[in-house]
């Protein structure tokens, strides 16, 4: 019961506050207390997870640091809070957390009656499986009669069950209340089959199977799994701040900015949309209340999209997920942001 | 009415309505602050589709049923595990209470052991101990180990199905078909059954040893043997005793099967979890899991109740 209990904590929250009638300046509340609260997973390496000093790394901790450097000029003024996959979107809903950075799936049926709003996508994954290798098996479309270990709370309880309808494929599902229970269920041969999302997998095989090289993540995707950053609805202030970090990190990339050199650029280029990106000039910080440097903190402090990608996820980690729909928009990819102007 | 009552009667009134006022004024909060950030609220979900599969249960749920069918299914499968749990811990709890008392000091002392052991370790963990035990003693689900008409396995029993009479039979991925009982529900049917049997077995040794001596003396001096005198003159009256804790006890169980969400089954407060993540109605999901517990809970206390009053002492 003690996963309910803390949702529990959550209604009662709802149940005792009054809410001001507008509904309250996001950014003035962080502003006075000083840092930014993040919701961010409970522990996946390569999108959240803390080292041995607790100091947190990882491709959503990266955006989290993005928003401080945004909002304070200073990308270590953000408190991690870690939630579970069911207790996530009540922690933003009640206000525990400003912004949830944690693998969630943007769909209507959340983004409609959440009370919750998408800021954008940052990973566009798919949902998928995971199996110990064995002849033949190579295809979802093997995967008739197995058992399947979910994790509840997460998409995969749903779509795995249309696919297999729509397959005209039966499996047994076993729900499991965190990710952890789920793969010690899994490895102790409860389940044969693991389902979630490809890039939580493949980080599952690599960091936490014994022999990464017997298992195997099914190529095929069954779905379209958009995983970005969420904010609660009411303060749209807030929400372009959260939605224009994200888009600063990416036309960081699309202009050649990287933590590394982007204090060259920034006294010696020429270029005015360079200039103008890194507020030299014209002032964009003021359309959304910040800094007029704000997005050359961001850079400068966290680097930019493909930097933290691949530090966190792809080439520079252990995972080597490919970038593929991630690249940019120039390069055949799917990420894009709208002009900095 | 004098003064007094009438003073006393509107203070009865006030502390009446004051809880009353409380809940009104806590609705209204939830209703303005659910409003206020933009939550849909409202118990009208309960008639979608769930979309979620259940593995088991007694209930022939379907992927496509409503989310009210999906807590029927799993009400009925907390039902399911509650109903052999409590049998189990009657049975051993009785055992285990008779042995207390036994003038073999091995047996009573191998009793106490035992009832400190499993009181004094939490539940949740004899139900993942019964659970990583199941899964690491059994055979993997595609090398089943055979036992007559049962297959054995970590993906649990499977058995002929009595009812269609369709054999199991081994596929890819193990058994299909027939009747299969899953491990999680071994498991938390198990830890239960050795959990509240501790308990079990100190409301029976407190409700024989709550006979007067003189009972057992007369008992004796009617050449009775032991277990006769158990069976016959101290048992019953002990039943008196022993009942009004055991309902409490009885009661418990049920409540404590809600752990079975830590080992995936698929019982009410699983459901439950998982269609408030599906639905996002998280105030309307946990009460719905409140009001099952509590009319599963009304029931047996009813029920027993009649039980309780049978055997007391009508006085003449």
């Amino acid at each position: 019961m003690y996963k309910p209990l803390l949702l529990l904590g959550a209604a009662a929250a709802l149940l005792g506050s009054s809410l001001p009638a507008s509904a309250g300046r996001t950014l003035d509340a962080i502003k006075q207390r000083g840092v930014v609260n993040c919701g961010v997973h409970t522990g996946r390496a390569g999108f959240a997870l803390p080292d041995a000093n607790g100091r947190w790394s990882g491709f959503d901790v990266d955006y989290c640091r993005a928003l401080a450097a945004a909002v304070f000029g200073d990308a270590e003024k953000v408190k991690f809070i870690p939630t579970s996959t069911q207790t996530r979107l009540t922690a933003l809903q009640s206000g525990e957390i400003d912004v949830l950075a944690r693998s969630t799936t943007w769909q209507l049926s959340r983004d409609g009656s959440l009370g919750i709003l998408w800021v954008g996508v940052n990973f566009f994954d798919g949902g998928a499986f995971l199996v110990k290798k064995a002849p033949g098996l190579d295809s979802v479309k093997k995967l008739d009669g197995a058992t399947i270990c979910i994790t509840s709370g997460s998409t995969a309880e749903k779509t795995t069950a249309d696919y297999f309808r729509a397959s005209k494929m039966t499996f047994s599902p076993v729900v499991f209340e965190n990710t952890d229970a789920t793969r010690q269920a899994f490895e102790n041969g409860r389940c044969q089959v693991i389902g979630n999302d490809y890039a939580a997998l493949s980080i599952t095989r690599v960091t936490e199977l014994k022999n990464p090289d017997d298992y195997a993540v099914l190529p095929e995707l069954i779905t379209k799994e958009p995983l970005g950053p969420v904010v609660r609805r009411g303060d749209d202030e807030w929400f372009s701040i959260a939605r224009w970090t994200l888009y600063a990190m990416i036309e960081a990339e699309e202009l050649g900015l990287t933590k590394a050199n982007v204090d060259t650029f920034r006294t010696g280029s020429s270029s005015p949309e360079v200039k103008r990106f890194l507020g030299i000039g014209e002032d964009l910080g003021k359309h959304l209340g910040l800094e007029r440097d704000w997005a050359y903190k961001i850079v400068k402090q966290v680097g930019n999209y493909g930097e933290s990608f691949e530090a966190n996820l792809g080439e520079g980690s252990r995972f080597k997920i490919p970038r593929g729909r991630m690249k940019l928009w120039t390069d055949g990819g799917l990420v894009y942001a709208p002009p900095f102007r | 009415m004098t003064r007094q009552t009438a003073k006393e009667l509107t203070l009865q009134v006030l502390i009446g309505l004051s809880p009353v006022a409380l809940g009104v004024w806590l609705a209204g909060n939830l209703q303005a602050n659910l409003a206020a950030r933009g939550l849909t609220s409202g118990y009208d979900f309960l008639l979608d589709p769930a979309g979620f599969a259940i593995t088991e249960g007694p209930l022939p749920y379907q992927t496509g049923d409503s989310y009210l069918m999906a807590f029927l299914a799993g009400a009925a499968n907390t039902l399911t595990v509650s109903i052999p749990a409590i049998a189990l811990t009657t049975l051993f709890g009785a055992l285990l209470g008779i042995a207390a008392i036994s003038r073999n000091p091995l047996l009573a002392g191998v009793v106490r052991l035992y009832v400190d052991a499993a009181r004094n370790v939490p539940l949740l963990v004899h139900v993942l101990l019964w659970y990583v035990l199941l899964l690491t003693i059994l055979p993997d689900a595609t090398k089943p180990f055979v036992l007559g008409p049962l297959f054995l396995s970590k993906a649990g029993l499977a058995l002929p199905h009595p009812l269609t009479g369709e054999w199991p039979r081994l596929g890819y991925f193990g058994l299909r078909g027939g009747l299969q009982v899953s491990p999680e529900f071994t498991a938390i049917v198990m830890a239960l059954a050795t959990y509240s049997a501790a308990y079990c077995a100190e409301i029976v040794r407190a409700g024989l040893q709550s006979v007067p001596r003189g009972q057992w003396e007369a008992a004796h001096a009617l050449i009775l043997t032991r277990w006769q005198a158990i069976r016959m003159i101290v048992a019953p009256q002990a039943l008196r005793v022993i009942l009004p804790p055991y309902i409490s006890l009885a009661l418990n169980t049920i409540k404590n099967s809600s752990l079975g969400v830590a080992i995936g089954y698929p019982e009410i407060v699983s459901i439950g979890t998982t269609s408030m993540n599906q639905s996002g109605r998280a105030i309307e999901c946990i009460s719905i899991i409140a009001l099952l517990y509590l009319i599963l809970n009304i029931a047996t206390s009813f029920t027993l109740a009649i039980v309780n009053r049978r055997v007391q002492i009508r006085e003449r």
